[in-house]
């Protein structure tokens, strides 16, 4: 037994050796570098001058260009294909409904661009509805993504451009910047994922729908296709920190287009109304849905109006109608009668 | 701009002429100087806006009020549709029917209608699987009804849920699914592929019982159905579904009848040389058909079958209307033959056809013997207007391999009405005062009818009594490449090759027949001048 242990400390002896005599070669090397000063290094900065004030690249600037361009889209096909799908399926194993609403659109050539409008609960959620919509929709895709989160850092701003296509916009006030290159990407052919809700739940239960999509639409005449996400808010919601795997479901709903002479304010609520008619949908059956819509009478995804703990219990009740609440159903176990 | 269809002389520079041959294809030379063929029209552009046609036609019916006009709170509303049977090959989801009926109880619900029936108008046909009611319906409406009793399938033998409506003037008795009977409203929800399809025929033999049928479908009716696919004053079956039809709206409920059409593009890009004319095939065309009946003739026969019944058709609507089921039908019928007309001069001594692997009675199943005689005869040689393509006493010759092989589980009562019925007659008059009374009323073929998924009973009659008129008019009938003991049970001749059926044809019609090719795919109705 002490010999084992003399044979050990040896052994760690000689890597202590082995790392002390490359830390000093590392030393040595270095030391001329750090010697060196300007232009090698940054220069120094006088006292009492004003400096020009640096241009922002990060947030609603950050350049996300590059991520458009073929090389990127290359490996975002791999990477959506590969690691993504399979991350959504051992996550949110999802169940998808309605993509043959979609139909007519996908027989249209060239493809038109798409603004499609989900509700948001989840981190999952835009990896989610990337791996379950129409292949032909995904190759040329943007996700619009909150600037003061996704692009923050040029580490997270450069992941977030190159796996998603994320494109960075305010949560609150649309800058003409954002608006106009978003409105030049759809002119050009690239649908858009954009949450009207403008970020993920705090609470579990829905938001009201802000006017992105519908202005979009409206000033460029694309399609906006509302989609209803249910589970992803008890995988991954607000506040958790780390993934609970469960089920999913996506339901995609027909394309909707401004009417003659709608405004911004009035189609928001209709795609606001049809995501809700099709959380209805996914909780109950298309029928149900469809009389409920008709009487104004579909669940709103905001959830009810008091604000208690009876709010955060509505929620757990309404979780078990749908994906979510699959998780929770006990295995049944037969009695062993020998 | 979609080519009209023509008519082809064969010349010394026509290539050889596609034929089907169920699961499978063949070149053939046509003899020169004396062969047409006839090729159908390029298949018209569908309609752009497909789910606003639809509403625009539920808005504007013709001769009707408006749908949401028709329609209360506390109402007794019954949806029914085409079943499995239409439109062939099955087309691409969303199915019209689906994106029809998502219309209609979208206008329904708006209505605060709750009281809703779907139902499938089989007829006589077999039940559908759960697969082709989700395929035809769509999940959305197949979930949201079919767990609730709300979605089912007409059954002609619940003598509880049938009911009489009344009689005609020629004694045929009315009596349909007592569902739709007993409401304030039935919608139709069709799909005209071919002209026989649709107006009153619809609802009269969709929801009609076996005792309302067995007035038309006869023997002697089929054989004075001198044009099925033409004009109605010419098919003793329409005149008789049509004088039910006029039971049907004044003693019946009321009615709104939608009927769509639909164009003829059937076959998906990687069989695009099926809708080509020959001399336009390119270098993929070409290699496309030598892979495809190379690789056919290496699969077994369950394989090259399902390969050909999974097939989805492109094929999409060219019209919808809807209203009053005449006023409607006439529509209809004009649109499908500005689809599917095509003009020929005169008659000839020979019609070809080739019989493809499917028909009305055998999707995702077997083209058994009887259903390739009720396919040539009943389908392909009535696929005019005017006067038949080949002359009275002219020859038939069809291509099919003709295998002795049946479905148990769909064509239960075809087995042993092959066995018994046909060593016994061929004759369809002879038969059916024979044999029909003893099928039709069997215990075990009614209870796979309405339990199973099996066509009824008196099915494999009604299949054989379509091909009447063709077997009355042709002076010989020759299944090319056909099981000879199989085709000589049928009553026909078998021949190996299309040269040797030509040779076999001469005893009949000479030793330089004229000859007519009708070259289908895709659907074509020969206007014969």
């Amino acid at each position: 037994m002490s010999d084992k242990r003399t044979a050990s400390v040896a052994q760690l002896r000689k890597v202590a050796k082995v790392g002390d005599a490359a830390s000093s070669a590392l030393q040595t090397v270095l030391r001329p570098a750090r010697n060196l000063g300007f232009p090698y290094r940054r220069p120094s900065r006088p006292k009492g001058v004003v400096m020009p004030p640096e241009k922002n690249t990060l947030g609603s600037d950050f350049d996300t260009a590059w991520a458009r361009k073929a090389p990127a889209r290359a490996a975002r096909s791999v990477i959506t294909r590969g690691p993504m799908a399979a991350m959504v399926k051992a996550i949110a194993n999802p169940e998808v409904e309605g993509l043959d609403r979609l139909h007519d659109l996908l027989e249209q050539d060239p493809l038109p661009a798409v603004i499609f409008a989900p509700n948001h609960h989840s981190h999952v959620d835009t990896p989610l509805i990337i791996s379950v919509m129409p292949t032909e929709f995904r190759k040329k895709l943007v996700i619009a993504a909150a600037a003061d989160y996704f692009f923050d850092t040029r580490v997270k701003g450069t992941l977030s451009a190159l796996a998603l296509n994320a494109f960075p916009i305010e949560r609150e006030v649309t800058t003409r910047k954002s608006s106009d290159e978003l409105r030049r990407l759809i002119d050009t052919g690239w649908s858009l994922v954009i949450y009207p809700e403008g970020g993920r739940s705090p609470d579990g239960w829905g938001q009201e729908f802000k006017g992105g999509a519908a202005y979009l639409s409206g000033r460029t005449g694309v399609p906006v296709v509302p989609v209803f996400i249910d589970g992803t808010g008890s995988i991954y919601g607000k506040g958790m920190k780390r993934p609970k795997p469960g089920a999913t479901k996506v339901v995609f709903g027909s394309p909707l287009w401004p009417e003659d002479g709608e405004n911004t304010r009035r189609f928001n609520a209709r795609i606001e109304a049809a995501v809700t008619a099709l959380g209805d949908e996914a909780l109950t059956d298309f029928w149900t849905a469809r009389k409920n819509a008709a009487a104004g009478a579909n669940p709103k995804l905001t959830g009810p109006e008091y604000n208690s703990w009876r709010r955060q219990w509505a929620l757990a009740e309404h979780r078990k109608l749908g994906k979510a609440g699959q998780r929770r159903r006990q295995r049944r176990r037969w009695p062993d009668l020998g | 701009m979609p080519r009209p269809g023509f008519v082809h002389e064969v010349d010394r520079s026509t290539p050889p002429v596609l034929f089907w041959r169920g699961e499978n294809f063949s070149l053939e030379k046509l003899p020169v100087g004396r062969s047409r063929v006839i090729y159908p029209p390029e298949p018209l552009p569908a309609i752009k806006d497909i789910d606003g046609a639809i509403r625009h036609a539920l808005l504007n019916p013709h001769d009707q009020d408006p749908l949401p006009a028709l329609l209360f709170p506390g109402m007794k509303l019954t949806i029914a549709f085409d079943d499995v049977s239409l439109p062939l090959p099955k087309m691409r989801r969303p199915d019209i029917r689906q994106r029809v009926i998502e219309a209609v109880l979208d206008l329904v619900a708006a209505a605060g209608v709750d009281d809703v029936h779907i139902i499938a108008a089989l007829g006589l046909h077999r039940r559908m699987h759960e697969y082709e009611l989700r395929h035809a319906l769509g999940d959305r409406v197949y979930d949201a009804f079919h767990p609730r009793g709300m979605l089912y399938q007409h059954d002609a033998e619940d003598h509880d849920n049938l009911t009489i409506i009344g009689t005609t003037d020629h004694g045929e008795v009315l009596e349909i699914n007592k569902r739709a009977a007993d409401s304030d409203l039935v919608i139709y929800v069709n799909i005209n592929s071919v002209s026989m399809d649709g107006g009153w025929k619809s609802i009269t033999t969709g929801l009609a019982s076996y005792r309302c049928l067995s007035h038309h479908h006869t023997g002697e009716t089929l054989q004075n159905t001198k044009s099925l696919m033409g004009h109605r004053e010419h098919s003793a079956l329409h005149k008789s579904i049509w004088r039910l039809g006029k039971v049907l709206r004044d003693h019946g409920p009321k009615l709104f009848q939608i009927e769509s059409t639909l164009n003829t593009d059937m076959f998906p890009e990687q069989f695009s040389f099926i809708n080509k004319r020959e001399w336009e095939w390119t270098a993929k065309d070409r290699a496309t058909y030598l892979g495809v009946t190379k690789g056919l003739n290496m699969l077994p026969v369950k394989a090259r079958r399902k390969m050909f019944h999974d097939i989805q058709s492109p094929h999409q609507m060219t019209s919808v209307q809807a209203g009053e089921t005449s006023a409607v039908h006439e529509i209809t019928l004009a649109k499908v033959f500005e689809q599917q007309l095509v003009p020929v001069e005169g008659q000839t001594d020979i019609l070809t056809l080739g019989i493809p692997f499917v028909s009305p009675y055998n999707p995702d199943s077997v083209m058994n013997p009887v259903l390739v005689m009720c396919m040539g005869l009943g389908y392909l040689f009535n696929m005019y207007r005017n006067k038949p393509l080949v002359r009275e006493g002219g020859v038939i010759i069809m291509t099919h391999p003709t295998y002795r092989d049946f479905n148990p589980v769909h064509h239960p009562s075809y087995i042993d009405f092959f066995e018994q019925v046909l060593t016994d007659t061929t004759d369809p008059v002879v038969m059916g005062q024979k044999w029909e009374k003893q099928y039709a009323e069997d215990e075990w073929y009614r209870h796979l009818y309405r339990t199973g998924n099996a066509y009824h009973g008196v099915h494999p009659f009604y299949a054989w009594y379509w091909g009447a008129h063709g077997q009355q008019h042709a002076g010989k009938v020759i299944i090319v490449g056909g099981d000879a003991p199989t085709v000589r049970r049928l009553g026909f001749t078998p021949a190996s090759t299309m040269d040797d059926a030509f040779e076999i044809a001469s005893d009949v019609v000479g030793r330089t027949p004229t000859i007519s090719h009708l070259h289908v795919p895709s659907l074509l109705v020969a206007d014969v001048q």
